[in-house]
């Protein structure tokens, strides 16, 4: 039973970095109907950036400085090329995004060459003990900060004026351009939060008991698109419940060792999951279904 | 009216002179090349097959792919798996059918179509972006297959792949021995004619189904999928049909590559070779059988011949040194060439071919201009038209 109550910590941690990945993936793709295949790499330069600064400050303001530069890249990327291809169709952008991440990420494996960086986190390899159970400090700071970050976004999605005016721009785009929101501040804003998002995300997932952060920690981000896309491309709260589902599903084959073919299952499992959401429900669980009228 | 019609003609008969020509060129080439531009030659035109297929799929019927790669294991392992034969020495658990070649790489492309109509209930029913992310996971999955079902793949090492040979033409040795003014023909020489031969075959059926009924349907499909169904299209079955076409050209293209390396390894068909297929088709323009296969040439020759002439390009560091080596440099150029292309010419270099041709053609015959095919279709209503360079 503490096995199991173990794995389940272990699964939320790791659940709720996926989903601060996938909560970025959602909100770029309902704020400019891009799937950003650049996260990955967007993931891995906060990192960098992060570990970098960290030589020269403590981790709290090196954290700041990585993920400054991280939203500071997403803005660019914004403003530069995907305004620049509005209008082109979502496949045309998801194929621009890719082009982005190749390059992102040719110049970060140069300056990695073949390190692997400890970013520098504040918990190391400490432990908690609770009861029976004890559990790496870092996953549980990973389900404080997830939550804290989560709430703290849900409730600027609902209250704020940003929330409402990115809402009404995914719900109608001209009717809420003719309604004075200022979509460029909007989508402007989006693609931010999600470069703040990786930025955070990449710590946990590079804290202990991780090795560290290498240009590995992009496949990691694309563990998280099966979040994204089984909760539902265009769902916030999807995203949330995709990740855990995902991060759970993921503890639990690996905590129990569950093998087919001799390997590991758990290396495929999120992809496993995620197709047979999609067999049954094609656009994701909580995802808009389109329809279309003749 | 019937000038238009002689120039048509004209121009339909300069292109495939010109087609004709190209393939002259390329027959002869062996005698010049040496083994090491041989065997990127052979590479590229396995990466040609394979980009027609993509192409097919993305461009033409809309559908974004990203598990090319593991359709080109598919038919690479399958041919292996048919052709092979167990390991006398027992070092490979790998088990094989020893079939003859030939069938062996009919069924290994046949077996490509069928493993992606498979994947048809999931292909056939989500729309837009869904399939891309879905169609990632079967590269995943399909690397966990590679490393693990070792009867069948040999595992992380791999399985050797059985030459090629034709009633009793070895296309993997010197047998029967063959020497064309004074060129020994070698495994390479061999090779070249046998993947030119199925290059040019795969181009051709690619442009036919593009210009018959399916491929009609399938552009219809992607520019609205509402008016293709009303016109009669079945959306489903169209979708099935078109992602096993492609599974089955990535299918040949793996047999390709794996008769060019002589082993099928698992650590090839990664996600990196998903995206570069992606680069090739729209670096040469979605949607254009002939820009896809010069997207393939492109991309596949670049970083080789990059290395290879390193020595003589002052921009191009040493590798493993920290600076920007061969690979880093094309890698670098593919991300800003796909960034450029989607932005500035979202026709890519066909579409630049085609303008280049008729500026050329207009100054000369005046001749009406034909609306060139929109690749990645622009939503909404301002849609920049592609005319007049002036």
């Amino acid at each position: 039973m503490t096995r199991f109550i173990d794995l389940v910590l272990n699964g939320i941690s790791l659940g709720s970095v996926y989903a601060l990945i996938a909560l970025g993936f959602v909100i770029v793709f309902k704020a400019t109907e891009v799937v950003n295949f650049a996260q990955g790499s967007m993931l891995v330069l906060g990192g960098y950036v992060t570990t970098r600064a960290h030589d020269h400050m403590p981790f709290v303001p090196a954290l700041l400085v990585g993920i400054a530069a991280t939203a500071i890249t997403a803005l660019i990327i914004e403003r530069v090329l995907i305004r620049n291809a509005r209008g082109a169709d979502v496949n045309a952008l998801a194929i621009l995004t890719i082009g982005i991440d190749i390059l992102l990420i040719t110049e970060l494996t140069r300056r990695f060459g073949s390190d692997v960086l400890t970013i520098g986190d504040p918990w190391g390899n400490k432990l908690v003990h609770l009861g029976n159970l004890s559990l790496p400090q870092a996953r549980l700071a990973a389900i404080t900060v997830a939550v804290v970050l989560l709430t703290g976004f849900f409730a600027a999605f609902k209250y704020s004026s940003w929330g409402v005016a990115m809402r009404a721009g995914a719900e109608d785009n001209e009717a809420a351009a003719l309604m004075g929101i200022r979509r460029g501040r909007v989508t402007a804003t989006a693609w931010m939060v999600a470069g703040l998002l990786a930025a955070v995300a990449v710590v946990f997932l590079t804290a202990f008991p991780s090795p560290g952060l290498d240009t590995g920690a992009r496949e990691i981000a694309l563990r998280a698109f099966p979040a994204a896309i089984l909760g539902g491309l265009d769902s916030t709260g999807g995203a949330v419940v995709g990740g855990l589902a995902i991060g759970l599903a993921e503890a639990m084959t690996a905590g129990y060792s569950v093998t087919f073919l001799g390997g590991s299952l758990a290396d495929v499992i999120p992809y496993l999951v995620m197709l047979v959401i999609l067999l049954v429900r094609p656009s994701g669980i909580f995802g808009t279904r389109e329809l279309s009228r003749v | 009216m019937s000038s238009a019609l002689t120039a048509r003609l004209r121009r339909v008969r300069v292109g495939t002179a010109c087609r004709i020509i190209l393939v002259l060129i390329l027959a002869v080439l062996p005698l010049y090349l040496d083994n090491a531009l041989l065997q990127t030659g052979l590479f590229s035109m396995a990466a040609v097959v394979g980009a027609i297929g993509l192409t097919i799929l993305t461009g033409a019927a809309g559908q974004l792919s990203l598990a090319h790669a593991f359709f080109l294991a598919v038919g690479a392992y399958s041919y292996s798996y048919y052709a092979g034969v167990k390991d006398p020495s027992g070092a490979s658990k790998a088990h094989g059918l020893g079939m003859p070649p030939v069938l062996a790489m009919i069924l290994a492309v046949a077996t490509a179509g069928v493993v992606g109509l498979l994947f048809s209930p999931i292909a056939g029913r989500l729309r837009g972006i869904y399939l891309g992310v879905a169609s990632l996971s079967l590269v995943f999955i399909g690397s966990f297959i590679y490393e693990n079902a070792r009867g069948l793949t040999g595992g992380f090492n791999g399985r050797p792949a059985t030459e090629f040979d034709l009633f009793g033409f070895h296309f993997g040795q010197d047998n029967p021995p063959l020497t064309v003014l004074n060129v020994v023909f070698g495994r390479f020489e061999r090779l070249w004619y046998l993947f030119l031969a199925l290059a040019v075959l795969a181009y051709i059926f690619g442009v036919n189904v593009l210009r018959g009924r399916m491929g009609r349907a399938m552009q219809t499909m992607r520019d609205s999928e509402v008016a293709a169904a009303t016109m009669g299209v079945d959306i489903r079955r169209t979708k099935a049909g078109v992602f096993a076409l492609s599974s089955m050209y990535a299918g040949l293209a793996g047999v390709m590559v794996a008769l060019a390396f002589t082993r099928v390894t698992p650590d090839y068909f990664i996600l990196p070779l998903s995206i570069s297929y992606l680069a090739m088709v729209v670096i040469g323009g979605l949607g254009s059988v002939g820009g896809a296969a010069l997207g393939a040439v492109f991309v596949t020759a670049l970083p080789t011949l990059l290395s290879r002439y390193s020595g003589s390009l002052p921009f191009v560091a040493e590798p493993a040194s920290g600076g920007y080596d061969a690979g880093k440099i094309s890698a670098a150029l593919f991300g800003v060439a796909i960034v450029f292309i989607v932005i500035f010419e979202p026709g890519g270099l066909s579409a630049l071919g085609t303008r280049i041709t008729r500026r050329f053609r207009r100054s000369k015959t005046e001749g009406p201009a034909t609306e060139p095919k929109r690749a990645m279709p622009r939503s909404g209503t301002v849609t920049r038209t592609q005319e007049d360079p002036v």
